[in-house]
């Protein structure tokens, strides 16, 4: 049985919105009984991009992450809501029945991912409910997947042996995986949005003048030992990512033919941008 | 003869059977025949035959020959000449030289004579079916955004969603593009702007106008009450009197004062569409009514067009380059990109929608080895997009960055001599500056760092990395030229530096070329389709690119306008409020035309004392706007009617409004991206040429009516509707555009209005464009497909070298030369902006340099505003309380020095206003820079306008109306020193334009409190 997944890369996606204005233009003002009453033109994010911010100006780079109702398999929602409320199809989309779910407020506690949404005039709990209808009229793809000009949001059907699959071979992961849900919505470069570097800009005084270090060998300790290494590009720069944040210590050693070797020691809470490091 | 006479009258006869008939078909076309009771005849005078028909509440008599109490009377001046015209299928060159021979005329009344003959045009449409039927009563359509091409899908006559368009399997495969072992082929669909897929919102929107109004105390014969305007409401009012009383203003100003006094402004864009839009119906209109001119700026191409053009011509392309060709020599040749002042993912090329995006994504791919470099004072969305180091100095200064990096080249001889030697002219004058000979100042790495900001060992390290490879210079958002830093104050200085360092590296050899894959795709060009600026039904030859190629493609009445009387637009609020003003053209023939200064008032001509204004954005586009408001509000301003769609901006400030419609309640045509004219071959952006119908999806809103229709009505008033139409209706001048392009040898007008689009398939390998200015190296004739410079430009051989008076690139401008100008010398030289950090007091006072680049996600104004889905974009506008906030993006530290936190209602300010935005502190921007987009659509004082602050966005109210030099019409707003604090929620801010007004209010108030005058 082939089952409905969303694919999302963060290092493709543009904060574009396109995913998300394509997401109203389809539910708001429009009913589709059976899947989704209207979605109020304002309050309502069912395809939410956060974003983050890492490192400091020169250094610097901004991820953006669509969020969005997950289709977990083990979906907290189903289990906190009354029989029929929602209900999980055999291709894995996840629906809240718009007419048996009214008045069920306690629903947006039961998604960790805070994707359920409250419509105060209808007085209905709401989430994006994978664009069921037009999946079941014949549509290839969702419209967040037909807006996205990069390819960074992808709605794909295959078999969950598949995706696994895909997701071991590609490195896709979830979020939140701790919470153990099972979502459908997997994410490549992830790290872009959760974990942190360090970097620096290498300078050497010649000739009276200040110049960027070139090809001078960088390397990044954590306890006494080297974890990773790396050379200075043209502007002097190096950058040592995939860092988990609020990792503890790490030692910085630069070394550049003809100069002495630098050090410097970096207590890692978010990325962090050492600055111009003379050698 | 004789067989002449019965052919007319037989056909004469057959159009009653024609108008019976689809009546009968068409209940749309049997409740037209209902509209109007009349007589009408159609005769030849030389031979006195004809038919006469009555209509009368919706039935159709007739007999032959003349009516005693007719109407309306059609006359040809004999009888082959009307068989002639009125046989299937029109020639419209015959009808027209017809009318302009004076052997085709028109009696009767002008709302009966317009009507009679739209009807009988309207008897020949009123079969096409438009769009495709799919399941469950949904239709579903075609239309173009701004933004791109849509699918509309509409179901009882309500639209419920507009996608993207996915091709099928009849459309053409796209272009590859073999680069460096690999393949490249954009997909089969077309993309989207953010503004683009918003259009459902906006059509809905609750700022609709629907009714024609006119404010609550505007009295047309008593009390105008002109300074109220902004502050006043409005009461809704009839079509009828709405036109009687516009056009009754039409002609009084006309006969009580004369040519000029009525005033035409509209903004740079329009709703999509070449016969709707403002540079077809509305030219049309203007020069039949004869109007003053508002002289339009050269909008986003400012630096481009008073600087660049200098040194390499390119007038036509507002002084930006030719760009054929060059996605694929950048993909094949290319090193590395260096995006300066370029935000292409930000601007979507103006049109462009995603299209730039998926090729531009090609560059992550690690084994093409293309390197990207940004500079820009704010991280943008394309450095974001595309990794690369980011250089940031300091608004208005990377003028000083390009010169130190001429410097390094030339010191460490990392330039093309060979190039410099035979395809330019004046380096050695240019080089003895930048070491200093000249001045005594050289313009070293260390020198540029005091003023950019950015380290001068960075500098070195671009300008070594640069000398030796291969690389596209790619400046401004179409990645030669547009947007970025030409539009502030040392933008003039920037272009031209930018087209210089351009020259040093050999402009034209493989992989050496200025662009950043935005434009330059290898689509078909010989495929001709009027782009909008091509004039559409204008008529207007003169002010519009129809001359190039539509006027002989789809002859129509010339519109030329009596009036030479010019506003230019920047000085528009001195030219009213002071009476006069002086400008420079922006025409796009030679170099020399920007050098004909214009003055206002014109010669002989009355001040403007009525203005026609289309649509409301300027008061958030100029800038120092304020200076517009107190404009609405003088009193030599006598009348103003605003034409719009949405109540906003200028609207707010009207006499009398009129209500337009959307482009997707009115039928049009058009091609993605086509813009014509300055942007010929606009397509170049795009993956796929689109060609669209633009089908009226839905039927207007409420009373709103199209640009058209209004036209038409005012011009019935004053005896010029059939001048105006030429009896036609604008389904009629849709089709007249089709069959005058090369669509019909490629699609049936039938299947064109039913699939609604046409994909021109890409050009064949072989025939590809040539790359720009791969002709210009080789030294061989110009070979690019665009007409220009004109023939008489060329120095020696025609289509041998550039426009400039040497023909070769020149470092030293012979224009400049000729046209002496302290501001602009024949070399560029870098002259610190009067507004910035070089400007002491000011500088102290105000801080911080405000970026207002164009937004990501509106248009302009479009789509901002108008409680749209745009306002639940997070980078857009934040909701705070109840109110959705522009945001004004900060450094983190000057956040925390002024104490603000993410989404604090700040103040931002300097002496011309103060506007209410939500802050975002972040580490994209260095200290001491700010940035929030230009162009909010939304204009709110939270009190007196004028007199308090804006809470709606509007940040051009700060930015400063000064020309970038005194002898150019040129826009320097981009940028402007504003200081931010944290809001205290007063309302009250005197601006600078209306500090007169203020003291004059203390004065009176001080009065009163000493009892100098009498209380009320």
């Amino acid at each position: 049985m082939k089952k409905w997944n969303i694919i999302i890369d963060v290092a493709e996606c543009t904060n574009c919105n396109l995913c998300t204005l394509a997401t109203m233009d389809e539910y708001v003002d429009n009913a589709w009984p059976g899947y989704a009453a209207p979605m109020p033109k304002h309050g309502h994010r069912w395809i939410n991009i956060l974003q983050n911010e890492r490192g400091q100006t020169p250094m610097i780079d901004v991820a953006y992450l669509p969020t969005m109702c997950n289709h977990c398999d083990d979906a907290p929602c189903i289990k906190a809501a009354p029989e029929g409320t929602i209900r999980k199809r055999d291709d894995g989309i996840v629906i809240i029945d718009p007419i048996k779910a009214k008045g069920q407020k306690q629903l947006l506690d039961a998604c960790p991912y805070g994707h359920i949404w409250w419509n105060e005039e209808l007085e209905l709990p709401q989430a994006w409910p994978f664009d069921a209808h037009l999946l079941d009229q014949g549509w290839l793809h969702t419209r967040g997947h037909q807006a996205c000009p990069t390819g960074a949001m992808r709605a794909v059907k295959v078999e969950d042996a598949e995706m696994a699959r895909l997701a071991s071979a590609e490195g896709l992961e979830v979020i939140r995986p701790h919470l153990h849900t099972k979502p459908r919505v997997y994410y490549r470069n992830l790290w872009r949005f959760t974990q942190c570097f360090i970097g620096g800009s290498v300078a050497a005084e010649a000739a009276g003048a200040l110049d960027c270090v070139e090809g001078a060998r960088v390397r990044l300790f954590r306890d006494g030992a080297a974890i990773a290494e790396t050379t200075s590009d043209n502007f002097g720069d190096f950058k040592f990512d995939r860092l988990s944040e609020n990792s503890g210590r790490y030692r910085v050693e630069i070394e550049a033919a003809g100069r002495r070797a630098r050090t410097l020691d970096v207590e890692l809470g978010s990325s962090t941008y050492l600055g111009e490091i003379r050698i | 003869m004789w067989m002449a006479s019965a052919r007319f009258s037989l056909i004469l006869w057959g159009l009653v059977r024609l108008l019976r008939h689809a009546a009968r078909r068409h209940p749309a076309f049997a409740a037209r025949l209902k509209e109007r009771n009349l007589i009408a005849q159609i005769v030849a005078r030389d031979e006195g035959v004809g038919r006469w028909y009555l209509l009368r509440d919706g039935r159709v008599e007739s007999g032959p020959g003349r009516h005693p109490d007719a109407d309306v009377t059609i006359a040809f001046k004999n009888a082959a000449l009307g068989a002639q015209l009125l046989t299937p299928p029109i020639n419209w060159l015959d009808q027209i030289n017809a009318q302009k021979d004076f052997k085709l005329n028109v009696e009767g009344p002008e709302d009966l004579t317009n009507w009679f003959a739209q009807t009988i045009m309207q008897s020949q449409t009123a079969g096409w079916k438009f769009g495709t039927r799919l399941a469950d009563g949904i239709v579903r359509y075609c239309n173009m955004t701004n933004g791109g091409p849509v699918f509309v899908y509409v179901k009882e006559g309500r639209i419920i969603r507009m996608t993207p368009i996915e091709f099928g399997k009849d459309d053409p495969a796209p272009w590859t593009i073999e680069a460096r072992g690999m393949s490249f082929t954009p997909p089969r669909k077309t993309t989207l702007a953010p503004h683009g897929q918003n259009a459902k919102s906006i059509v809905y929107s609750p700022d609709r106008l629907l009714h024609p109004m006119k404010r609550v105390d505007f009295d047309p014969g008593g009390a105008r009450n002109p300074q109220n305007r902004g502050k006043s409401a409005y009461v809704r009012i009839s079509w009828q009197e709405a036109l009687d009383l516009v056009a009754g203003e039409i002609k009084r100003m006309k006969r009580d004062f004369g040519p000029g006094a009525i005033a035409c402004s509209h903004g740079s864009h329009h709703t999509w569409g070449n016969i709707g839009y403002y540079l077809s119906a509305l030219y049309r209109f203007t020069n039949a009514v004869g109007m003053t001119r508002v002289h339009h700026n050269p909008d986003s191409w400012e630096g481009w067009y008073w600087g660049a053009v200098h040194h390499w011509g390119h007038t036509l392309r507002v002084g930006q380059s030719e760009t054929y060709g060059t996605v694929e020599d950048c993909l094949q040749n290319c090193d590395m990109i260096v995006f300066w002042a370029a935000d292409p993912e930000t601007t979507s090329g103006s049109y462009g929608a995603q299209e730039g995006t998926v090729r531009r994504q090609w560059l992550k791919n690690a084994k093409l080895g293309i390197k990207v470099v940004h500079v820009d004072p704010y991280y943008n969305a394309s450095a974001q997009f595309l990794p690369g180091k980011w250089l940031a100095p300091r608004p208005t200064t990377s003028v000083a960055m390009a010169m130190a990096i001429a410097y390094v080249w030339i010191k460490e001889d990392l330039y093309d001599r060979d190039y410099v030697g035979t395809h330019t002219v004046g380096f050695d004058v240019w080089k003895a500056y930048l070491l200093g000979e000249s001045d005594g100042l050289a313009k070293t790495p260390e020198w540029q760092q005091r003023e950019t900001g950015v380290p001068a060992k960075d500098v070195r390290a671009l300008a070594r990395e640069w000398g030796r490879k291969r690389v596209y210079l790619a400046p401004g958002g179409w990645g030669n030229g547009h947007g970025g830093a030409c539009r502030n104050q040392t933008g003039i200085q920037w272009a031209r530096v930018m087209v210089c360092l351009s020259a040093m590296q050999g402009l034209g050899k493989p992989g050496v070329n200025m662009g950043n894959l935005q434009w330059g795709c290898p689509l078909d060009f010989n495929f001709y389709f009027p782009g909008y600026a091509d004039g559409g039904m204008s008529g207007d030859i003169e002010n519009t690119a129809m001359p190039v190629e539509l006027y002989q493609r789809m002859p129509q009445l010339p519109t030329l306008a009596s009036s030479f009387q010019r506003i230019p637009r920047i000085w528009m609020p001195e030219a009213i409020i002071d009476g006069k003003a002086e400008g420079w053209p922006w025409v796009g023939k030679s170099i020399e035309h920007q050098f004909a200064k214009f003055s206002y008032p014109a010669p002989g001509h009355a001040p403007v004392r009525m203005l026609y204004k289309y649509g409301g954005s300027m008061l958030s586009t100029m800038n120092n706007t304020n200076r517009h408001v107190r404009m609405y509000q003088s009193s030599n301003l006598e009348f103003v009617v605003n034409q719009s769609i949405w109540f906003e901006g200028e609207a707010k400030f009207a006499d009398v409004i009129l209500p337009a419609c959307t482009n997707f309640e009115r039928a049009d045509i058009s091609e993605w991206a086509g813009l014509g004219g300055y942007g010929h071959h606009g397509q170049q952006q795009l993956n796929h040429r689109v060609i669209v119908f633009q089908a009226p999806a839905i039927a207007p809103l409420g009373e709103s009516k199209s640009d058209y229709w209004i036209f038409t009505e005012i011009c019935k008033r004053l005896g010029l509707a059939n001048y105006f139409n030429e009896g036609m209706n604008e389904l009629d001048w849709v089709k007249r555009l089709f069959d005058a392009s090369d669509l019909p040898g490629a699609v049936t007008w039938k299947k064109f209005i039913r699939k609604g689009y046409h994909v021109v398939p890409a050009e064949k390998k072989h025939l590809r464009a040539p790359v720009a200015f791969r002709w210009f190296w080789e030294g061989r004739r110009k070979d690019v497909p665009e007409a220009h410079p004109l023939p008489s430009d060329y120095n020696g051989e025609y289509l041998r070298g550039l426009q400039t008076q040497s023909g070769k690139l020149e470092f030293e401008c012979n224009s400049l030369k000729r046209f002496p100008d302290p501001e602009r010398p024949p070399i560029v030289k870098y002259e610190p902006s009067w507004e910035g950090p070089a400007s002491g007091a000011l500088y102290e006072k105000f801080p911080l340099q405000l970026l207002t680049p164009h937004s990501k996600y509106s248009f302009h104004t479009q789509g901002d505003g108008k409680d749209s889905f745009l306002l639940n974009i997070p980078d857009h506008r934040v909701r705070i309380g109840n109110y959705y906030y522009w945001i004004i993006r900060m450094n983190t530290r000057d956040a925390a020095d002024r104490n603000v936190k993410k989404h604090d209602l700040v103040k931002v300010y300097n002496d011309r206003g103060a506007v209410i935005c939500a802050a975002l502190p972040t580490q994209r921007l260095a200290r001491g820079v700010c940035h929030g987009y230009e162009s909010s659509a939304i204009y709110d004082p939270m009190g007196e306008p004028g007199m308090s602050v804006d809470r709606g966005g509007c940040l051009n109210l700060l930015t400063p109306e000064r020309t970038q030099t005194k002898s150019t019409h040129s826009l320097a707003g981009a940028n402007a020193l504003v200081e931010i604090v944290l809001w205290n929620g007063r309302s009250e801010h005197v601006s600078e334009a209306f500090k007169v007004a203020a003291a004059e209010q203390e004065l009176r108030r001080a009065l009163r409190s000493a009892k100098l005058v009498p209380a009320k």
